[in-house]
């Protein structure tokens, strides 16, 4: 993975929207040592953040932040501790929208930035996955914020529909709280798959589906156990139990160390339905089954050629 | 239709008084007629000015003497500070837009209506889609302040449109207004030495600057735009990233003691926060503005960022901590820690 040791804090990374850089001189890097490129670099971050100088998407992607900040803290914990591997990146198109279905597991949705950074960092065209995260993700303080920052927005079709016309890349997990909150018992079972509207979405705006299976997410904080009263009281979905969790405490948010698969599957294209497609409720349910069934179907393929949890 | 008599209400304030020197200035207006509860500071050129509440049957009689063809609504608003008070507030927004439109009814004469409403009319909530369109109804309707007012403003407009469908309706709804002269409550939130946020939340805000607010009411009234309008810049700031451009600190408040807060602040009579406004600076509200470009035909010319920076430049905020500081400080510090770098000026 040569792309995935990207310099940090260059600037030129980031598609830089609303040029407007105060930069007293241009800096002549031809050949100036590594350490100087990337203080120059730093510097003009932190001059960039404190004076405001960054574009926002409408959605309030900020990528500046997001490709220095957020994916580089992130980066050691799916390299080193989860040994990500993905298969499959040549199924993502370079440019133009494109739908990413995953299943979705590990009590905390550890698995969705699993999937972002392999396309940023080893995808040839650097893609960010702009994901549909559920209400309660928009409407926690810190958290809700942090997710508009990193890209994401609220799981409706207007937004699903507004980022996929505009060429991104969305990504989309289907079963929600009932495939991340499910116990340990259940683990590579696909839940339901909502009410197939990542599908007519899609349909609508005729991107591809490109069907994404995870394994390894979901051995990483197993849950054997929910405390529903306590759940109900702070009005979360779940409050799980794990076997370090609450037993050690804080210590119970460190995730055990499983290897991930990520096989990015063949895309399932829409646009010689029509958008009209959208409306026939049949073949969005035909569609929403075939996305599963080939997720699922993969998943049990890759588990077969795992060796073990943690290798 | 081109109007020939037209009436602005609200006409001693900003828009109004911005809008109503433009088309006193139009050769082709035969009378413009203001109307206030109080004498405008600006010069209006030719407009008749009446010092009259709208809130009194009285006018219907100027709508009737001056023959006016064509009505623009600008006084709903925004904030009790500037009126005394949130009941005398509701009063003017409410019983003044329904007092004008009954006026508005009974005239043979006039032709067209434009209101100036808000975007705010969406309300705010974690779970709204990410730009509002004019045809998205709010998730949470707005249960105080003046985007409930606006809410009810223009369901009685609505509801004129309907009892005169020969009216051609046109309704504006502004993103926040910011500028080099406008005072809102906005303008002076950014104002503050050191601006207060809701711990834990980052909003978008999406700004309309004040000259292309009044090109659009201008264009609103001399051509033929019937239809509901979102009017604002393209693109968006964090509200954190608004206070860094202003040169600002901002000071996070606990989501449980906001309201507190809020009411301090309008108790020292500084800026009016009502909980629409608080629930805004939680959740942010970001508008569509494709048919304002499309249908409407007029493409603002100074996007959020912009219309933003030239509040800043002009209202001289971030005067300690500004980009040519900031860039100098960096070249200064570079140049210390690599002696061999070279800068090009």
């Amino acid at each position: 993975m040569p792309e995935a040791r990207v310099i940090p804090l260059r600037e030129g990374d980031v598609p830089v929207r609303t040029a407007e850089p105060f930069v007293p001189g241009d800096y002549d890097d031809t050949d100036a040592p590594e350490w100087e490129k990337r203080l120059a670099g730093a510097l003009a971050f932190v001059r960039r953040r404190i004076t405001g100088d960054y574009p926002i998407d409408e959605f309030g992607f900020d990528p500046d932040l997001n490709d220095h900040v957020f994916m580089t803290a992130v980066r050691p914990l799916y390299e080193k501790w989860f040994r990500v591997e993905a298969r499959g990146l040549e199924n993502v198109p370079d440019t133009g929208g494109a739908l990413i279905v995953a299943n979705h597991s590990g009590t905390l949705p550890l698995d969705a930035i699993g999937v972002s950074l392999p396309l940023l960092d080893q995808h040839p065209a650097h893609r960010h996955l702009r994901m549909l995260g559920a209400d309660l993700v928009f409407r926690l303080p810190v958290v809700a914020p942090l997710a508009r920052k990193a890209g994401h927005t609220l799981a409706c079709n207007a937004d699903a529909e507004r980022l996929l016309s505009s060429g991104e890349l969305v990504g989309v997990w289907p079963e929600g709280f009932k495939g991340v909150g499910k116990p340990f018992s259940e683990r590579y079972k696909l839940q339901r798959f909502g009410r197939g509207g990542f599908v007519s979405a899609a349909l609508k705006t005729g991107v591809p589906i490109i069907p994404v299976s995870i394994v390894g997410a979901e051995e990483i904080y197993p849950m054997i156990g929910n405390m529903k009263t306590l759940a109900r009281l702070l009005g979360l979905p779940y409050v799980p139990v794990t076997p370090t969790f609450p037993l050690l405490g804080p210590l119970g948010a460190v995730p055990l160390p499983s290897k991930w698969l990520i096989e990015f599957g063949e895309p399932i294209h829409t646009e010689h339905y029509g958008a009209a497609a959208a409306d026939d409720p049949m073949l969005v349910f035909n569609l929403t089954d075939q996305v599963r069934e080939v997720i699922q179907q993969t998943l049990y393929r890759l588990l077969m050629q795992r060796r073990s949890v943690f290798f | 239709m081109r109007p020939r008599r037209v009436l602005v209400t609200g006409v001693s304030r900003f828009l109004g008084g911005r809008l109503a020197a433009h088309l006193a200035a139009d050769p082709d207006i035969e009378a413009v007629v203001g109307v206030d509860t109080v004498e405008p500071r600006a010069d209006l050129g030719r407009t008749q000015v009446v010092r009259a509440d709208i809130r009194s049957p009285n006018i219907a009689k100027i709508i009737a003497n001056a023959e006016v063809d064509t009505v623009v609504h600008l006084s709903v608003v925004a904030t009790p500070l500037m009126v005394g008070g949130r009941t005398a507030m509701k009063e003017i927004n409410v019983i003044g837009t329904m007092q004008l439109l009954a006026a508005c009814q009974k005239s043979p004469s006039v032709r067209k209506l434009v209101l100036k409403s808000t975007t705010a009319v969406y309300g705010s909530s974690p779970k709204d889609p990410a730009l509002f369109t004019e045809d998205d109804e709010p998730r949470n309707l707005p249960r105080s302040g003046y985007a409930k007012d606006s809410v009810e403003v223009e369901g009685y407009v609505r509801g004129f449109g309907r009892r005169r469908p020969d009216v051609a309706l046109t309704m504006l709804r502004f993103t926040n207004f910011v500028g080099p002269s406008i005072d809102t409550p906005l303008t002076r939130y950014f104002s503050l030495p050191v601006v207060p946020k809701v711990f834990g939340f980052d909003p978008r805000i999406q700004f309309c600057h004040e000259d292309d607010a009044v090109e659009v009411l201008r264009l609103a009234t001399l051509e033929d735009k019937a239809g509901i309008y979102n009017v604002g810049g393209s693109g968006v700031l964090l509200l954190s990233q608004a206070i860094r451009r202003a040169g600002r600190v901002s000071f996070p408040v606990l989501e449980p003691l906001v309201s507190f807060a809020g009411q301090g602040f309008r108790r020292a009579g500084v800026v009016d926060f009502s909980p629409e406004q608080l629930r805004f600076l939680e959740h942010g509200r970001v508008a569509d503005t494709t048919r304002l470009r499309e249908k409407f035909g007029y493409v603002p010319r100074y996007t959020s960022l912009q219309a933003f920076d030239d509040f800043v430049r002009a209202r001289g905020l971030n005067r300690v901590l500004n980009p040519e500081v900031a860039g100098a400080v960096e070249a200064a510090v570079l140049e210390r820690l690599t002696p061999r770098r070279r800068i090009h000026a």
